[in-house]
C-alpha cells in the first residue's frame, strides 16, 4: 500500500503527537508512524515533571514557551493531563551547593530569567516540612509541577485525531530515499510518501538521522523509576536534587515515584530494559536521607524507559542541515517531557512558515558534523566523549 | 550472624520455592554434589500443598490425607541431601543473569547462581462475584491455609462454591477434622462432561482416577451439592448470605463462611518480571511460561518446575522438579540429559486433561457480567470501569494500567490479571492471547524502601548493553 500526506512524522511519542497537533491547528495534514503504540516508552513511562527549574539556559526560551501552552493544557487537548502546579524544589544538601545555586539565580536574573527563586532554610521547610535537617535551602519554580505522562500522551494523539490527523500505530519505518519532490519511507506496512519528514523516533532517532547522513551519536539509556505503596500525603512539590541523582514526587493518590536520572540496561531493539538495584539502592539511600519519613515505605514497583541522551545533553530539533524537507525533533536526554508541547508548536511552525522567533541555534544537528557525518559509522558505536560539544 | 548474612554470594543451583517441584528439584542436585540453596517464602517447607507438613498441630494422619504426608518425605530427602533450605525468604526479583534479590526478616541480599529453577507453584484463580470482598467470603485456598498450619475450621454455616479438585480434597478435609459443611454449589458446567469425555481414555490409567472417586463419594454422601451457574454474596458489616442461580431459578442460603475456589493457575510472576515469553493456554485458561520438556526457558539458565510451569498437581510437580534438577546436573557437571528424560516420563500418565476439562470454570463466572462487581482489589476497580476503558480505546492490560491502574498495585495483578485479560479479550472478541497480560515489574513482592537502600550501591554506569 501507499499512502500520502503533507507531512509524516516517525515516532508517535509526545513529541510525534505534539507536533501532528499543532500541525493540525495550521491546517497541514499528517501522518504518524508509530512502531509500537503511543506512550510505549520514555513518553509513556517517564516521571512526569513539569520543570523549567534548573534547566540548561539554552532551553529556557523554549521551556518558558512550552510553560504557557502547559498552563492552559486543557484548552489544547481537551483533557488536564493530570496537570498539577505545586512547584518544583532544588534542594541544596551543603552550603556549598547553596553558594553554587545564589549564583545561578543571579546570573539567570541578569538574562532576564526570574522564574528560579533562591530560598532559604525558613521557606524549604514550609515547601516541604519533611526535608531532613542538613538542607539549608535550595531554589523554588513555583509554577512547575508535574502531570500524567501517559495520560498527557493520549490526550495530544487522541487530539490530533480527532482534528484529522492519522496515527498509525504497529508501523516502523525501514528507510527512507528521496524521490522528485517528496520523500518515500518504507514500512513494514508499505511506502509513504511525503514532502516533509519529521524525526521524532526517540531512542531510535539515531538511525533515522544515519539513514540521511547527518549521524548523532545517541546514548541508549534505560531511565529507571520506582513507586510506592501510598502513604499520607506529607509532600506538595516534586523534590530534585544535583549534588546526587534524585527527583522525587508525591502522586495525588499518596503514592510516590523516586526517579532522578540513574540509568539500568537499554535494549531498544528487544524494547526491553533491565534494571540495576544497585543503583536504585542509591536512590533509596538518598530518599532514606533527604526524608526520614520515608524508610517505612513500601517500594511496590520499579521500571524503566527507553530514552536516548545526547553528548551535551541538549536537544536536536530544527530542519536538517542536508536535505530539504526533513526536520529532526528528538534527543531530548530524558527531560523532554515539558518542552514537548512548546517542541510540537515550534515544529509546526518551522514548517507552515519556515522560522520562529526562538532561539534555537544550540539545538542544530550541524554541532555533531564532525562527528562523522557521510561515514555510515553505526551511531551506538560512538563513545560520548568523542563528541562532546 | 543472621540467615541472610550466612548465605554464600554464589550457588551453583538456586531453586525458588520449597513446594513438591522445587524441593525435588533442590535434593536433586545437592545429592549430586552442587551447591544448593532453596528459597521459601513460608515458615517452613511444603509449598501450598504440603504446607506446614513439618509442623503441623493436625496429627491424624487420615485428616489431611495419605497424600498429603508424601511431602514430610520429601522434606526429608531435601535436607538429607546438603541443600541449603532457607525458609522465610522472599525472592523479589531475578534478572537474566542470574540475579536474585532475597528478602529475609527485614533484610535484603543480591545472590547469584548459574542456574535457577522456579518453582513457584499456583495461585487460586480470580473468583470476583458481587460482594466476594466482604468478610466471610474467603478461598478455599485460604481456608485449607489455616487448616494445614493452624489446625483451625471455620465455624458456624459454611458454603463451599465453585469448582476443582481442591474444592472436594478441602471439604473431605474439614468433614474428617470435625467440621461441618452445609452445602456445595458446584460451578462446573454440565456439558463439561461432553468435554471431558475425549479425554477419559488416557485418564483410566491415572491413579487419580480411584482416588478421586472416592473422594467425590465421600463428600457426596455428607454434604449436599447443587449445580448453580451464578452466585452473589450478600451482607451488610460482613457475609450474611449467599444467593445463587441454578437452571430453575434463584435460591438462598444463609451462611457465615463462603468459601470460594475456581481452579488454579501458575504463579508466573516471577517468571514474566524476568522476562520468560509466556502464552494463553486455553485448556487451563491461563497464562504458561515457555518451558521445554526439561523445564528449560528460552533465557540461559533460568528453568521453571511444577504448577509454576502448568497445573498438574503434587506428583507430577515433583517429576518434574526431579527432570529439572536432573537437567541442571547435566549442564552443570556435564553428562546426559537422559536421567531428566527418564524422571519426567513418570509425570505423563496422569491424564490432567480430562480433570482439566471436568472442572474447567464456567464463562459466566470468569467473566462478571454484572458491571459493578470489583475485579482489581487493590485499586478498588469494577468489571464495569474495564470495559468502559476498552470502549474508550484501551488496547490491552498494560494501557488499562495507565487507564485505572489495575495490575499497579502491590499484587502486582496476582489477584485480578486473568479476569482483566479475558475481560478486555472478550470485549473485543479476540483471543486472550493478542490481548496480552501486565508487563510485571519487580519487586514482584513489596520491599522497604529502607532494605532497599541496604543493598550494595553503586554510582558507576552498568557495563554492557548497547
Amino acid at each position: 500500500m501507499t499512502a500520502a500526506a503533507d507531512v509524516i512524522i516517525i515516532g508517535g511519542g509526545l513529541h510525534g503527537c505534539a507536533t501532528a497537533l499543532n500541525l493540525a491547528l495550521r491546517g497541514i495534514k499528517a501522518i504518524v508512524l508509530e512502531k509500537d503504540y503511543p506512550g510505549r516508552h520514555a513518553s509513556g513511562v517517564n516521571a512526569g515533571g513539569v520543570r523549567m527549574l534548573a534547566r540548561h539556559p539554552a532551553e529556557l526560551p523554549l521551556s518558558l514557551a512550552a510553560m504557557e501552552i502547559w498552563t492552559k493544557i486543557g484548552d489544547l487537548v481537551d483533557d488536564d493531563c493530570g496537570f498539577s502546579s505545586d512547584g518544583q524544589v532544588l534542594i541544596a544538601e551543603s552550603q556549598h551547593e547553596f553558594d553554587a545555586m545564589e549564583e545561578r539565580v543571579r546570573a539567570l536574573r541578569v538574562q532576564g530569567f526570574v522564574h528560579e527563586e533562591l530560598i532559604g532554610v525558613a521557606e524549604l521547610r514550609r515547601l516541604v516540612p519533611a526535608v531532613a535537617q542538613h538542607c539549608p535551602g535550595g531554589i523554588v519554580s513555583r509554577r512547575d509541577g508535574a502531570a500524567d505522562p501517559f495520560r498527557t500522551t493520549q490526550a495530544f494523539r487522541r487530539k490530533a485525531v480527532e482534528l484529522g490527523q492519522r496515527v498509525l500505530t504497529g508501523i516502523a519505518v525501514n528507510g527512507l530515499v528521496r524521490r522528485g519532490g517528496s520523500w518515500s519511507l518504507q514500512t513494514t506496512a508499505g511506502t509513504f510518501r511525503a514532502p516533509i519528514v519529521v524525526n521524532a523516533a526517540g531512542a531510535w532517532a539515531d538511525r533515522i538521522a544515519a539513514a540521511l547522513g547527518e549521524p548523532v551519536p545517541l546514548e541508549v539509556a534505560a531511565l529507571m523509576l520506582m513507586i510506592t505503596a501510598r502513604m499520607p500525603p506529607f509532600v506538595k512539590p516534586v523534590v530534585i536534587l544535583r549534588g546526587r541523582k534524585l527527583s522525587f514526587k508525591q502522586l495525588r493518590n499518596g503514592t510516590v515515584l523516586i526517579g532522578g536520572g540513574h540509568a539500568g540496561r537499554a535494549f531498544r531493539d528487544e524494547n526491553r530494559t533491565e534494571l540495576d538495584w544497585r543503583k536504585l539502592a542509591s536512590s533509596a539511600h538518598t530518599v532514606a536521607e533527604l526524608f526520614p519519613v520515608m524508610r517505612a515505605a513500601s517500594i511496590v514497583r520499579a521500571w524503566a524507559g527507553i530514552e536516548a541522551r545526547t553528548a551535551d545533553e541538549l536537544p536536536v530539533l530544527g530542519s536538517s542541515e542536508r536535505h530539504a524537507g526533513i526536520y529532526h525533533q528528538f534527543g531530548f536526554s530524558g527531560h523532554g517531557f515539558q518542552l514537548a508541547p512548546g517542541a510540537g508548536a515550534l515544529i509546526a511552525e518551522l514548517i507552515a512558515t519556515g522560522r520562529t522567533n526562538l532561539p534555537i541555534a544550540p539545538f542544530s544537528i550541524a554541532r555533531f558534523a564532525e562527528c562523522g557525518a557521510g561515514k555510515g559509522a553505526p551511531a551506538e558505536a560512538a563513545p560520548r566523549a568523542q563528541c562532546a560539544g | 550472624m543472621t540467615a541472610l548474612a550466612r548465605l554464600q554470594s554464589q550457588y551453583d543451583v538456586a531453586v525458588i520455592g520449597a513446594g513438591p517441584a522445587g524441593m525435588a528439584a533442590g535434593a536433586e542436585t545437592a545429592a549430586a554434589g552442587l551447591a544448593t540453596l532453596v528459597l521459601d517464602e513460608n515458615g517452613a517447607p511444603g509449598g501450598q500443598i504440603y504446607r506446614a507438613v513439618t509442623v503441623t498441630p493436625v496429627r491424624a494422619p487420615d485428616v489431611l490425607g495419605a497424600a498429603y504426608w508424601r511431602g514430610a518425605e520429601l522434606v526429608a530427602e531435601l535436607a538429607a541431601s546438603g541443600a541449603e533450605l532457607v525458609t522465610g525468604a522472599v525472592a523479589w526479583s531475578l534478572s537474566r543473569d542470574l540475579e536474585i534479590a532475597v528478602s529475609l526478616a527485614g533484610a535484603s541480599r543480591l545472590i547469584r547462581a548459574r542456574r535457577v529453577i522456579l518453582a513457584t507453584g499456583a495461585l487460586e484463580r480470580p473468583f470476583a462475584i458481587p460482594g466476594w470482598t466482604l468478610p466471610g467470603v474467603m478461598t478455599v485456598g485460604g481456608a485449607q491455609s489455616l487448616l494445614k498450619a493452624s489446625g483451625l475450621i471455620p465455624q458456624g454455616r459454611v458454603v463451599l462454591a465453585g469448582t476443582g479438585p481442591l474444592l472436594w480434597l478441602y471439604a473431605r478435609q474439614l468433614l474428617r477434622a470435625g467440621g461441618d459443611v452445609a452445602c456445595i454449589l458446584d460451578t462446573a458446567p454440565a456439558t463439561n462432561y461432553l468435554r471431558a469425555l475425549p479425554h477419559l481414555p488416557a485418564f483410566l490409567a491415572s491413579p487419580y482416577l480411584g482416588e478421586g472417586l472416592a473422594l467425590v463419594r465421600e463428600v457426596a454422601r455428607r454434604v449436599r451439592v447443587r449445580r448453580i451457574v451464578a452466585l452473589a454474596a450478600r451482607g451488610g458489616d460482613r457475609l450474611g448470605e449467599v444467593v445463587f442461580h441454578t437452571a430453575r431459578g434463584e435460591g438462598r442460603m444463609p451462611c457465615e463462611h463462603l468459601l470460594l475456589h475456581q481452579g488454579l493457575a501458575p504463579n508466573v510472576n516471577l517468571a514474566l518480571s524476568a522476562g520468560v515469553p509466556h502464552r494463553w493456554d486455553r485448556g487451563q485458561l491461563c497464562w504458561l511460561p515457555a518451558a521445554d520438556r526439561l523445564g528449560d526457558t528460552p533465557l540461559p539458565g533460568i528453568a521453571i518446575a511444577g504448577d509454576g510451569a502448568r497445573i498438574g498437581g503434587a506428583r507430577v510437580a515433583e517429576a518434574r522438579g526431579r527432570v529439572a534438577g536432573h537437567a541442571a546436573i547435566a549442564a552443570l557437571k556435564g553428562g546426559g540429559r537422559r536421567a531428566a528424560h527418564r524422571a519426567g516420563a513418570r509425570s505423563d500418565r496422569i491424564g490432567r486433561a480430562f480433570l482439566d476439562a471436568l472442572f474447567r470454570p464456567s464463562r459466566r463466572l470468569r467473566l462478571p457480567a454484572e458491571d459493578g462487581v470489583v475485579v482489581c482489589r487493590c485499586e478498588e476497580v469494577t468489571a464495569g470501569e474495564v470495559r468502559a476503558a476498552v470502549r474508550q480505546g484501551c488496547a490491552g492490560p498494560n494501557q488499562l494500567k495507565a487507564f485505572l491502574r489495575c495490575g499497579m498495585g502491590p499484587c502486582q495483578g496476582r489477584l485480578c490479571g486473568l479476569t482483566i485479560t479475558e475481560l478486555i479479550a472478550d470485549q473485543q472478541r479476540v483471543a486472550p492471547q493478542q490481548v496480552g497480560y501486565f508487563r510485571l515489574r519487580p519487586p514482584v513482592k513489596p520491599v522497604a524502601l529502607a532494605e532497599l537502600a541496604a543493598l550494595p550501591r553503586a554510582e558507576a554506569p552498568a557495563p554492557g548493553g548497547p
